[in-house]
């Protein structure tokens, strides 16, 4: 291990798997050692398989028209039971909130009313559609799925860095990421009660369910997807798949008197509930971009009719504005009498001109985000910004100074990283994924941790050179494992034939169906052995013969 | 079955099943002219390029340009290499359908072509074929083993039966069929696989006659045209939700198929050979039709629509 953590820089930031002096944190102790056992040699052979499995099943993403690997580390990332806890309360608790701000904002605007947003820096918001406005969901859910993406401060502490409430993704590679770590390194699991995260789209189509019309008995349910160009195209593969409903691109869709229709080989049948991953601006073609061509017309209004449902619902992108960000913890304590569970990032506003000058004459310490922006576009990280970026920089936000926020530079907290031969301290984020139902937020326990790759950068985007880790969420001693047609929960008998029940690596043995290992228990053969071909013809014979005539020669 | 999925599905199997062809053909193609080195090489290449439908215009042929044509260049349409890559693009667009063994399949033949191409620069094209040739013979395998017969399998078949009436009929336009060298005949038998079989059939009585009779009409060898006929005509049976043959057979593209089918049955030996050219013209005819009507009919896209700017009067 010594060779593997040569160089390895101890306390550069909050590293999650070291104490500044090399130590490895309690949690860490049994990967530490299995780390160490295998060695440098075969942990690097393992990554090269680990990223053949993942090319030959076709797990990429599509960066400006090449199909590229989003490369996963072979060294996991451990959150304990207790660490999790805060999470997903703080998850939760951020998801019902802007969810009551979303109903707000396209119902009553009561928010406005009691001051404690702006009406302003809503309907200033590049993401306000108006269009929305009282468009009230079958089950009041808008935000059936969220990423809500957090880091690790210099002292450890989880921090919300931004939410996204549009078309999050990343879910598949956390599913993904499980399945071939645990197909490479299953060892590195042993010690370790870790939870499972398969059950993720047989939640995500629960709430599908959910949220169909008002009485549509059995939902048809699709996945919308903008093509096989999209970055995100092989997750919506997974989740279509894995839900077993059909993947479907806009010109599959048909609205004919405010009805979505699909239009298959024996005709058209009525869709009910679109779980769509085709961004705001491209969804109709009526209402938003006349030259969409990867979207249907008629959707949004069919919408309005109650005929279908829109998931995540249209106009979503208001409440995860960065500006919008800045007022999340007030939003929290006035929806819902609540203290944030989760600190945001320490923000600044530019609202007020000394605020703006006062932002101004720091932008050397500062990051500076356009508030619309996403995949990292467009943020400036002043420490490392060269004089020029930094002008330019400034001529944009004074034109401009709705168009931005500051943030203080948070030196996210590091994982070490598999470069090469040696583990390196790489910096990582953590995007949970929340599913709401209309009952309850449901926080998949794992979510995507993103690394940068290259050596002190900060971005982790998947467009910008990042890799991804599994994350593993430890179950507490005290709560009992869950098997993962758990999560399957009510809706099971439905889902049948739906691939969702496949064995977890990470399951605690005995966690199968009950009654199944009474018929078929291994410890003695089955009645009935499997038939055979006839015998071969005695050997030794044939061989005589042949020995005879030789010998009679 | 969503029409933009089961039209992924079809030509999945056209592809999948002429990128086998062709490998098979180039293979023994390219073997016999290793043999054979007095013979007239650029004729017989042409004669290659002008079955599978190529044109090389005034440009010399050579092996390496017809390998290029029909096996390496992803430019040529009509190379083993562009049809592979449209199985996997199709198949990208349909994965949520496709069994995982399957989509891994075609994805990981895709990604070794480059690499068989670069071993193929100096071990020969023959790599290049037998790699193909095993790809799709396992991507095949899995086909049976993992798909479900339902309609999605049903359009996948259908592409692999047309194909296969297509390449076969290419396969006899040959002039060399009339010719009837031995090592010519033999080649065109073991391009279809079907070298031994005829052996024991026709008892090793290899001429034009025989070879084109076992090519176009044995009902027992899976890569007869009248085998693939049939099986077609059963496929597109199975499709058909309305169906209703008591007063004779609605479906055009299942009529034109049958018609074929008898024609190919009931003719003697004689009436089959005499026509051969017109024949083969109307088989390929009749692919591209039956290809047309059961895109129109099952595949049928919507008319994009587009938005006018508005003008002001």
């Amino acid at each position: 291990m010594t060779d593997m953590l040569a160089g390895y820089r101890f306390g550069a930031a909050w590293d999650e798997v070291y104490t500044p002096d090399g130590e490895p944190r309690p949690t860490y102790g049994g990967l530490h050692e299995a780390l160490t056992a295998a060695g440098p040699e075969v942990l690097a052979s393992l990554a090269d398989f680990l990223a053949t499995v993942f090319r030959d099943q076709g797990i990429t993403f599509d960066h400006e028209g090449v199909e590229r690997p989003f490369p996963l580390d072979i060294v996991p990332r451990i959150i304990t039971a207790a660490e999790w806890d805060v999470v997903e309360r703080g998850v939760a608790q951020r998801v019902r909130a802007l969810e009551a701000f979303l109903d707000d904002v396209y119902g009553s605007g009561l928010v406005f009313r009691d001051g404690v947003v702006p009406r302003q820096v809503v309907v200033s918001s590049q993401h306000f559609h108006r269009q929305a406005f009282g468009i009230r969901p079958p089950n009041g859910v808008r935000v059936h799925v969220s990423g809500i993406d957090l880091v690790r401060d210099e002292t450890g502490e989880f921090r919300v860095l931004e939410d996204n409430l549009r078309t999050p993704s990343g879910v598949s590679y956390v599913v993904e990421n499980r399945r071939a770590l645990a197909r490479v390194l299953p060892d590195l699991f042993a010690g370790h009660l870790v939870r499972p995260v398969a059950g993720y789209p047989a939640r995500l189509l629960e709430a599908l369910r959910a949220a169909a019309p008002p009485g549509v008995e059995d939902p048809t349910i699709v996945v919308l997807t903008p093509g096989v160009h999209n970055a995100a195209y092989s997750e919506h593969t997974l989740l279509a798949r894995q839900m077993g409903v059909q993947l479907v691109e806009g010109r599959d869709l048909s609205v004919v008197g405010n009805e979505v229709r699909i239009r298959t080989t024996r005709g058209h049948q009525r869709v009910d509930v679109i779980y769509r991953r085709v961004d705001d601006d491209f969804l109709d073609p009526v209402q938003f971009r006349a030259d969409s061509m990867v979207g249907s017309p008629g959707l949004l209004n069919a919408a309005r009719a109650g005929n279908v449902t829109l998931a995540n619902a249209v106009g979503n992108g208001v409440a995860d504005d960065k500006l919008i960000y800045t007022y999340v913890p007030d939003l929290i304590r006035y929806y819902l009498s609540e203290e944030p569970v989760l600190r945001n990032v320490e923000t600044w506003r530019l609202d007020t001109p000394e605020n703006i000058a006062q932002v101004l004459s720091n932008l050397g310490d500062l990051v500076l985000k356009p508030v619309d922006g996403s995949g990292g576009k467009g943020i400036v990280i002043g420490p490392q910004a060269t004089d020029d970026e930094l002008a330019a920089l400034r001529s944009a936000v004074e034109a401009n100074p709705r168009g931005y926020v500051a943030q203080r530079p948070v030196r996210l907290s590091t994982v070490p990283t598999l470069i090469g031969d040696q583990l390196a301290p790489r910096h990582v984020d953590l995007r949970p994924f929340a599913v709401n139902d209309g009952r309850d937020v449901w926080v998949l326990p794992g979510g995507l941790t993103r690394v940068a790759l290259p050596e002190g950068s900060l971005i982790v985007n998947s467009s910008q050179g990042g890799g991804s880790k599994d994350t593993w969420v430890l179950a507490s001693p005290a709560r009992p494992a869950e098997p993962v047609a758990d999560a399957v929960g009510e809706s099971s008998a439905v889902l049948a034939g739906a691939d969702l029940t496949e064995p977890e690596a990470d399951l605690p043995a005995g966690a199968g169906a009950p009654g199944l290992g009474d018929h078929v228990d291994g410890r003695r053969p089955l009645a009935v052995p499997p038939d055979l071909g006839p015998a071969e013809p005695p050997r030794e014979q044939q061989q005589q013969q042949q020995q005879a005539r030789e010998a009679a020669c | 079955m969503l029409s933009r999925i089961a039209e992924s599905l079809y030509w999945i199997g056209r592809y999948l099943e002429r990128a086998d062809a062709k490998a098979r053909v180039l293979d023994v193609h390219l073997t016999r002219i290793q043999d054979e080195p007095g013979t007239d090489q650029e004729r017989q290449l042409r004669t290659l390029l002008a079955a599978m439908g190529v044109d090389p215009g005034d440009a010399a042929v050579t092996p390496t340009s017809v390998v290029g044509l029909l096996a390496f260049d992803q430019e040529s349409p009509a190379s083993i290499t562009a049809a592979l890559t449209a199985a996997r693009e199709n198949a990208r667009g349909a994965r949520e359908i496709l069994s995982s063994e399957l989509w891994e399949a075609l994805n990981v033949t895709w990604h070794g072509l480059a690499e068989r191409r670069m071993a193929a620069a100096v071990l020969g094209p023959q790599v290049f074929c037998h790699y193909v040739r095993e790809r799709t013979a396992m991507t095949t395998g899995l086909i049976s083993t993992t798909m479900v017969r339902d309609d999605g399998w049903r359009f996948l078949s259908l592409g692999v039966a047309l194909e296969r009436i297509d390449m076969a009929a290419r396969m006899l336009s040959t002039p060399a069929l009339a010719e009837g060298r031995a090592s010519v005949l033999a080649g065109l038998l073991r391009s279809v696989g079907g070298h031994d079989t005829f052996v024991r059939v026709y008892q090793g009585a290899v001429s034009p006659a025989n070879v084109a009779e076992f090519l176009l009409r044995d009902q027992l060898s899976p890569r007869s045209v009248a085998f693939s006929l049939a099986a077609a005509e059963s496929l597109l049976r199975e499709l058909d939700p309305g169906l209703d043959d008591r007063l004779g057979v609605a479906d055009g593209a299942r009529r034109a198929l049958g018609r074929m089918r008898l024609a190919l049955e009931f003719r003697s030996s004689a009436e089959l050979l005499d026509d051969l050219p017109s024949l083969i013209e109307s088989l390929l005819r009749l692919t591209s039709r039956t290809s047309d009507e059961v895109t129109s009919r099952y595949f049928g896209k919507s008319l994009l629509v587009r938005w006018a700017e508005e003008v002001a009067l």
